[in-house]
């Protein structure tokens, strides 16, 4: 036995290895899940189901609801406006400080919320630098209104819409458009017919992460628009403040929210989660 | 069904955490728990008490060398929720009576220490002459208030409802600072706050004053919780703001004395 254990003893050993790394990893792993998962069974297992539908229907609920909805879908608007052909020079026209406008850009996404909103209220705010002078020329005060709102969200979200559209141009074939050239089509109509289609994906994918993220917005938007139900009291503003108060209907908006983000994952699976 | 699921599953993911927890970090046993170590006293207390309580926290620190006050300051409503669902208060010092009676049963018996009165906070030197709460109702103007579970912004809705006063404000803060942010900041034209918040904000704001008649006046009520473990030092922190000495500070932040009961 122990003469001849050689050979079988080195795969032995190979083998326990080979068990030992996965160990190794499946503790801090099952702790990252359980670290996940466990607020998340908290939220559901608080929750009054049988009363769900009462705090949905809500006035103050439904009111929060659609006044999310209105933000959210304009920052997404705002962010395909200026954020999509921002984009197209960041993927395709060199010029001197890209890098910096790329750095610029993105520096939204891991800016904490809260200091892009007090950055925003010294800039677009009543006396902000360039809040001043829209108040003195047009009359617009942005701090406390709807357009407030949206606009705190899509500073946070538009980055996320430019980055993903900025990866898909990069990544997709340019002799398409070229061959499009060739056959007599002219810029624009390459542009719709070929390059569109091709990187639908990509804009969808960044116009869902984008929507979802602008969803959430929460201390960008409370610093500079403020907190008034039907105005500029979104969705989690609303759950923050209920928090205090009235804890199911905290928990009964936070599960829509859930529910929200669930189905933009979900829908998003195919991109974000190739192999599976 | 679902609960008693969602129940499980959870056991289960703990299960799994203190498992790994236990087989992952043996080494870490015996942590800080050294004997020389200062206590450390956590107030939860209203917005309007920061800059008081700061000062009556380091007078506190001065008497206990051994006791170190770190300061939970929110609105009222707040730090209610957040002493119901457990956080580590040791004492609570609320803006009102009514979010202290939310925790009553968590506290020991609440002892009124202070009082104050609302002001009509504008940006220096007033300039939309703004004269009392009558003129709140301005269209043109841009009036915020704390949101109406704050304490703050609860008697404020008492004053203007008693005079008959519509306000439409452009925003429901979330606690009685912030309100005074957003005029110091001139993004709001007036607001309504205590006479110790445009105290503390001077330079930037100004009062203007609303008559006795019309005012409500705040009471603010301190107790112990009773989770605490460290009662002692707790009852010792609110001895203090009852003491001549933490009634002085306060006083000099622009509090008045309790109601007399």
């Amino acid at each position: 036995m122990t003469v001849t254990a050689r050979r079988p003893r080195r795969r032995a050993a190979t083998a326990s290895a080979r068990a030992g790394g996965p160990i190794l990893l499946v503790v801090p792993a099952l702790l990252a899940v359980g670290f996940l998962a466990i607020p998340l069974l908290g939220l559901l297992e608080q929750a009054s189901w049988r009363n769900l539908l009462h705090e949905l229907a809500q006035p103050q609920v439904l009111v929060a609801l659609r006044l999310s909805l209105v933000c959210s879908l304009g920052a997404v608007a705002i962010s395909l406006l200026i954020g999509v052909p921002l984009a197209f020079l960041l993927a395709r026209v060199e010029f001197p400080g890209r890098n910096l406008v790329r750095a610029l850009t993105t520096l939204p996404m891991v800016l904490p919320p809260v200091v892009g909103g007090v950055a925003l209220l010294l800039a677009f705010g009543r006396r902000g630098l360039a809040g001043q002078w829209l108040d003195r020329a047009f009359g617009i005060t942005l701090p406390f209104t709807t357009a407030g709102a949206i606009l705190a969200e899509a500073f946070v979200a538009m980055p996320f819409l430019v980055i993903t559209t900025e990866a898909g141009l990069r990544a997709m074939d340019r002799r398409y458009e070229d061959a499009a050239a060739t056959l007599g089509a002219g810029r624009w109509t390459t542009f719709r017919r070929v390059t569109l289609p091709l990187i639908a994906p990509s804009l969808g994918a960044g116009a869902a992460l984008c929507w979802a993220r602008a969803l959430g917005e929460f201390g960008a938007t409370i610093t500079f628009a403020g907190n008034l139900p039907g105005t500029t009291q979104t969705m989690p503003l609303a759950v923050y403040l209920a928090l205090e108060n009235d804890l199911q209907a905290a928990i009964a908006l936070s599960l829509v929210l859930l529910v929200v983000s669930l189905a933009v994952l979900i829908a998003m699976r195919d991109r974000w989660f190739p192999t599976a | 069904m679902l609960r008693s699921w969602i129940r499980s599953a959870a056991a289960l993911a703990v299960v799994a955490l203190v498992a790994a927890a236990c087989g992952g970090n043996d080494s870490s046993s015996g942590g800080s728990s050294g004997s020389g170590s200062p206590t450390e006293i956590k107030v939860f207390a209203a917005a309007s008490l920061t800059a008081a309580f700061n000062k009556i926290g380091q007078d506190y620190t001065a008497a206990n060398p051994n006791t170190k006050v770190t300061f939970n300051f929110a609105g009222s409503q707040a730090l209610a929720t957040q002493i119901q669902q457990s956080a580590p208060a040791d004492v609570f010092a609320s803006a009102d009576t009514t979010n202290m009676n939310k925790v009553r049963d968590l506290v020991g018996s609440p002892q009124n220490f202070a009082s104050n009165l609302l002001e009509i906070i504008v940006a220096k030197g007033n300039p939309k002459a703004v004269k009392g709460l009558s003129d709140l109702s301005n269209p043109d103007l841009k009036v915020v208030l704390a949101a109406p579970d704050v304490p703050a912004g609860k008697y404020a809705r008492q004053a203007l409802d008693a005079q008959h006063v519509t306000v439409k404000p452009v925003s429901l803060e979330d606690n009685v600072k912030a309100v005074v942010t957003k005029v110091s900041l001139g993004e709001a034209d007036a607001g309504i706050v205590y006479v110790t918040d445009v105290t503390a904000g001077s330079g930037k704001v100004e009062g203007v004053d609303i008559p006795n008649d019309q005012n409500v006046p705040a009471t603010y009520p301190i107790a112990t919780v009773k989770a605490s473990s460290h009662q002692s030092q707790a009852q010792a922190f609110v001895d203090m703001v009852r003491s001549d000495q933490g009634q002085q500070v306060l006083k000099s932040f622009g509090f008045l004395p309790p109601p007399a009961s």
